[in-house]
């Protein structure tokens, strides 16, 4: 009689939450490839530390170009979305900061010049006039703004000083076309490139830097303005949290990332300098 | 060179031809095999590349209309990522061109870099540019050129009437190679175990046949200088044309040798009869005057008083013509008319005889005679032919040694063998052994085996001599009943 009160409980309080759970909406949170959205299960592992931190259920929308995960914010359908510094400033109207990742102590990142590492005497971009040039996405810094800005810098018009261009629509294809030779060189965020560096050195080491651009702010997470303060918020804290927490620590790990911080609009503001540039902003 | 092959020994052109006969088909069949499988192969890797053809074109038309280089990129590479090296009709590469003949993208981007004139990278794409109209939507064209080291197959980027480009993929032929290397392995090994058991099966079968061949041509060529030697016992003994040559080939010889032998008798015989006339009619000349001096001296031995030196020297005279009239007499061989049957008591008194010459030398004298009853054979001869064969071959033996003697009758004849272990006889001395003075030895005048052949002869009998291990045989046959 008492174990069977005890069941009914148990059952009680199990179907309370799943209910709960059920009335909760999900939490969409968008992926892009400014990170390298292809370690699947360090996503899947990732996702299932946030619905545990938050209590939700979270669901990562992958997008292979950062347009539709833009476009995809503008509609509200994703909460949260961990886009690049360029589309951020883009979008900054219609997103809110909400984090950003230190990456070797810093907030920042560059974007590098590489080619394949037969070539030997190409020395700095100046010397890729002219050749077939591959970038990441048409809403990267690292992966076009800079390549085109540094290209302005030296006085050419960034839309004719490579001889044909194509996007890859990641920062790993610029690494893997340029180290199949596919193109001379590329433009490709320096997180993706060092971590392929230390995940698939093979790959990685048929590429050379040739140049290094000065440092940007990291490709920061955002959410919609639209969002409650208190998802922003619990959020914002499971994010800043990772470090505290074994799992989050080791999962920053397998990130190469040393953690998140709240960030400041003002560390983008060099972004914004070169979308000025162009007109832009 | 060609000549020098066919002037070859059989022994080596059997086995020679046949192992060339045996390994020309084997190769026939091998290269037929491979040159079937390669057809097969390359059928595979053309069927094989217009279905992929097929697959492919759709999403690159979709990549090449949103002028998306990377995902046509990846799409080029995606079927040489899955195919592995054992693929017997692995793609070597895939080259999407555009309408201006350039590539747009290719999977080898490091031999076909972007947006190059594919006309300007060699011979073979020139000829290939010249082509692409040729290829149509649905039906890819193959292109497979002598000299190039790769199969092309070639389909349009198109839909819906719109032509994007051209889809090249290229197959290297080197890549049926390996699939060929293990077939033309499997074909050579399986040769090689026919060959191992047909080789030496072909290399006896040569040997059989070319040694009897080789051993009767050797000895055919000595026919023209002496009679040749008999072929090998045993060397073939079937019964084909080449068997049949070889009976044909013995029976020549053994003609040919009792041919030599009746010849070397005859000439022998006639030889001796022309000297035993020649001893006989020289004998008769000298024993007439020989009696007349010898009746003369014995008139003056009478009448020449008590002359002590003229008897003296009459003595000598007479001594010497006495030798001379021996010496003549043994010569004149005469079968004397009236003389008694021969009786097994003449064949003792020969042996009793003998016996002491025997016992002189030391010499074992073994007789043995199964004569019974008398024979119509004059008694004094074959006493004499057996005392002379008999002394002849006490003299001849070694002291210590034995000399054997067996006289009985055989059919209608009567035999008479002795046998000596002496010093064997050598051929050229057998040739000459019954001429006179033919042995002469300190005893004797070598006179002994010539009476007894002119005796044998006057009887019809026949002598033989033989050395052989060891032992030297005469053999006496003198037919019964025979009369001079």
């Amino acid at each position: 009689m008492r174990k069977t009160l005890i069941c009914l409980v148990l059952i009680f309080f199990w179907l309370a939450s799943a209910v709960a759970a059920e009335t909760t909406p999900t939490l969409h949170v968008g992926m892009t490839p400014a990170l390298l959205h292809d370690q699947h299960r360090l996503l899947a592992d990732w996702r299932s530390y946030m619905e545990l931190e938050l209590g939700r259920k979270v669901k990562f929308v992958m997008r292979d170009s950062y347009s539709e995960t833009m476009d995809l914010l503008r509609l509200g359908r994703l909460d949260f979305a961990w886009i690049c510094d360029y589309p951020y400033l883009r979008l900054k109207r219609e997103v809110r900061l909400l984090a950003v990742p230190v990456y070797q102590g810093k907030p920042l990142y560059r974007s590098y010049i590489i080619v394949p590492a037969t070539d030997s005497h190409s020395k700095s971009l100046a010397d890729l006039r002219g050749t077939v040039f591959a970038f990441a996405d048409p809403y990267s810094n690292s992966g076009y703004l800079y390549p085109r800005y540094a290209a302005k810098q030296l006085g050419e018009d960034p839309n004719r000083f490579f001889w044909h261009t194509f996007f890859t629509w990641s920062h790993r294809g610029v690494v893997e076309a340029v180290a199949a030779g596919l193109v001379h060189g590329g433009a490709v965020d320096s997180y993706v490139w060092d971590s392929l560096a230390e995940l698939n050195p093979k790959l990685a080491g048929r590429t050379r830097i040739v140049a290094r651009s000065p440092e940007y702010g990291f490709p920061p997470l955002v959410a919609r303005r639209s969002i409650s303060s208190a998802d922003f918020q619990a959020m914002q804290r499971m994010l800043l949290d990772m470090t505290d927490n074994a799992r989050g620590a080791e999962i920053l790990r397998r990130f190469r990332l040393d953690g998140f911080v709240e960030g400041n609009p003002k560390l983008y503001e060099s972004v914004a300098e070169m979308m000025r540039a162009f007109g832009e902003e | 060179m060609l000549k020098f092959l066919f002037d070859l020994s059989f022994r080596y052109k059997i086995p020679l031809w046949g192992s060339m006969l045996i390994m020309a088909p084997a190769f026939a069949v091998s290269a037929l095999f491979i040159a079937g499988t390669y057809a097969d192969v390359k059928h595979d890797a053309i069927m094989t590349s217009e279905s992929l053809a097929r697959t492919l074109s759709g999403p690159l038309f979709e990549a090449m209309l949103h002028d998306d280089v990377w995902r046509a990129f990846q799409i080029l590479r995606s079927p040489l990522q899955v195919s592995d090296r054992q693929d017997r009709v692995a793609v070597e590469s895939l080259t999407i061109l555009n309408e201006k003949k350039q590539v747009y993208v290719s999977s080898a981007p490091n031999r076909f870099p972007m947006l190059v004139d594919y006309a300007s990278l060699g011979n073979e794409y020139r000829a290939l540019t010249l082509r692409l109209d040729e290829a149509n939507e649905g039906e890819p064209l193959v292109v497979d050129m002598p000299e190039s080291g790769l199969i092309f197959v070639m389909t349009p980027i198109s839909a819906d009437g719109v032509r994007l480009g051209t889809l090249v993929l290229a197959h290297a032929k080197d890549a049926f190679r390996p699939r060929l290397y293990t077939i033309a392995q499997r074909a050579l090994l399986a040769t090689a175990l026919i060959l191992a058991i047909l080789l030496p099966v072909n290399w006896y079968w040569g040997q059989r046949t070319a040694v009897p061949l080789m051993q009767l041509a050797d000895r055919i060529g000595q026919v023209a200088h002496r009679v040749p030697e008999e072929l090998q016992p045993g060397i073939y003994n079937y019964r084909d044309e080449l068997g049949r040559l070889s009976d044909a080939f013995s029976l020549m010889v053994k003609e040919l040798r009792h041919k030599a032998v009746l010849e070397r008798e005859v000439i022998q015989s006639e030889r001796l009869a022309a000297i035993g006339k020649l001893s006989a009619g020289i004998a008769h000349e000298i024993n007439n005057p020989l009696a007349g001096m010898l009746v003369a001296l014995d008139n003056f031995k009478h009448h020449s008083g008590n002359d002590e030196r003229l008897l003296r020297t009459a003595s000598m005279l007479e001594r010497g013509l006495m030798q001379i009239k021996e010496t003549v007499g043994a010569m004149l061989v005469e079968a004397k008319l009236n003389s008694r049957d021969l009786a097994p008591q003449d064949i003792e008194d020969a042996n009793t005889l003998v016996a002491g010459e025997a016992r002189k030398k030391a010499v074992n004298l073994a007789f043995e005679s199964t004569l019974a009853e008398c024979l119509a054979l004059p008694a004094t001869l074959i006493r004499q032919i057996l005392i002379n064969l008999l002394l002849n071959a006490i003299q001849a033996s070694d002291p210590g040694g034995k000399v054997g003697c067996i006289i009985g009758r055989d059919r209608n004849s009567l035999r008479i063998e002795v046998v000596n272990g002496g010093k064997p006889l050598p051929p050229e001395r057998i040739e000459h052994l019954f001429e006179p003075f033919a042995s002469r030895s300190e005893s004797g005048h070598g006179l002994g085996l010539w009476v007894t052949y002119q005796i044998t002869a006057q009887l019809r009998g026949s002598i033989q001599v033989a050395s052989a291990d060891g032992l030297t045989r005469f053999v006496v046959m003198i037919p019964a009943g025979a009369t001079t």
